[in-house]
């Protein structure tokens, strides 16, 4: 059954210090609301004030700074799904925007809430690992920044505190000759949440692995950099016995379950295929 | 309560809402357009869409009050004297069957061809992605937003 609505507030913050002031008296934060209100609809919604951030212009646009990428919180994913220049320079976050949900959802979710919300399934998290993004978090008592390797600690649980919010996210333009490769697999093309995701990034060396990195989403409490596999990868030739045992060892680096929507046995069985995929594609650049 | 002004259909109605109530009730209970359809109510199968500030959103996860003073564009604002060029296409290639996804299926494609009219298949299904029409009757729906790149 639907929340009750006179048990909830929702005031709206006109700028960054209004929002936080809301924030110390216990208001939580409401960005595009894609989360918040499904779960108001089904009743699950915990009773209490919330802050609309939308009019905060602080938290708006992608801005760029000779070759730091610096994401506002409320960066939607149609925002970076049509941004030329990150398409360019990390297409893996463009395409994941270009596969949440479909376009209402995109015109509205934001890339500080997929990250807060904290759902293993979130689509920007994987990009945002293999990218090491860092993500810079603002509160009363100032800014802090935060690798984002190290932001989420377990299952819906992350560094934020009560009274801090997502300010932002920047990314280092250090990708030249990388392969990029983004892939999810979901029941349906749009509006599906993934049974894996994987998201890529390589060099290569005279045919060796220079530098690899790759983590997945929907497999384990929150995404992951799936180190093991990087490490086994660096300095070798992708051979086909190399990538057979690139994703045995994947095994060590994800823990997928049972849930509604996949079994674990097929979520690994999946993503070792889709890391074959990534693998074999390395170097098939022009 | 709070009192709160949305422009809809161009026309400035100022009413009192909770500000939590969904932009979908405000403008089926409070102001009659009961166009605007409920499917599932989670921003799943796209029946509540509407246009907000000239972009689709799901009204059914839109809180009224980051609507205040916003311009939203429902299906019935789409026909102005008579039908609009899209709805001809809807009812000229039988773009709708029980009716329930058509408004949607209108405000997506509205969107969709707010840009260029001329869209591959493969374009329109992206830009429907999120609209469900459980007659399955989407062949015709496609068939209708691409008649309409034909004749503009």
């Amino acid at each position: 059954m639907r929340g009750y609505l006179p048990d909830y507030q929702l005031t709206t913050a006109t700028n960054l210090t209004d929002a936080l002031i809301q924030m110390e008296k216990g208001a939580k934060p409401f960005a595009g609301g894609t989360d918040i209100m499904v779960l108001l609809d089904a009743g699950s919604l915990s009773p209490g004030s919330f802050v609309s951030l939308l009019d905060i212009k602080e938290l708006r646009g992608i801005k760029i700074q000779k070759n730091i990428f610096t994401l506002g919180a409320l960066t939607t994913y149609s925002e970076v799904r049509d941004h030329k220049f990150l398409q360019k320079h990390f297409p893996v976050l463009c395409q994941s925007a270009q596969e949440v949900g479909a376009i209402a959802i995109q015109n509205r979710g934001t890339i500080g809430g997929n990250i807060a919300n904290g759902s293993p399934a979130a689509d920007f998290p994987p990009g945002l690992l293999i990218y090491e993004a860092l993500i810079h978090l603002v509160s009363k008592r100032g800014l802090r920044t935060v690798d984002y390797t190290k932001f989420h600690s377990g299952y819906k649980k992350n560094l934020l505190e009560k009274d801090e919010l997502i300010h932002s996210v920047s990314l280092v333009n250090d990708f030249k000759d990388y392969h990029h490769f983004w892939r999810k697999v979901g029941s349906r093309k749009a509006q599906a949440i993934s049974k894996t995701m994987i998201a890529g990034i390589a060099k290569l060396n005279k045919k060796r692995v220079e530098d690899l990195r790759v983590a997945f989403g929907s497999v384990a409490a929150t995404a992951v950099r799936c180190y093991h596999v990087e490490s086994f990868l660096k300095g070798k030739n992708l051979s086909p016995s190399v990538i057979l045992e690139a994703k045995k060892i994947l095994g060590k680096d994800i823990q997928p379950i049972d849930d509604i929507r996949s079994t674990g046995k097929y979520r690994l069985a999946v993503s070792q295929n889709v890391l074959e995929e990534f693998l074999c594609g390395i170097g098939s650049d022009k | 309560m709070k009192t709160l002004s949305l422009i809809i259909n161009g026309k400035k109605r100022t009413l009192k809402f909770h500000p939590l109530s969904r932009l979908l009730d405000v403008l089926r209970e409070e102001l009659q357009l009961t166009g605007t359809k409920e499917g599932c109510g989670e921003g799943e199968c796209g029946a509540c869409s509407v246009m907000l500030d000239g972009k689709l959103v799901n009204s059914c996860l839109v809180p009224v009050l980051q609507a205040q003073g916003k311009k939203i564009l429902t299906v019935e604002g789409l026909a102005k004297k008579s039908l609009s060029s899209l709805q001809k296409c809807f009812m000229n290639c039988g773009g709708a069957q029980c009716g329930i996804c058509t408004p949607g299926m209108l405000m997506a494609a509205h969107a969709l061809t707010q840009k260029k009219k001329k869209l591959s298949k493969q374009e329109i299904r992206e830009g429907l992605g999120g609209n469900l029409c459980r007659c399955t009757g989407y062949g015709p729906i496609i068939d209708s937003i691409q008649s309409l790149g034909r004749k503009s």
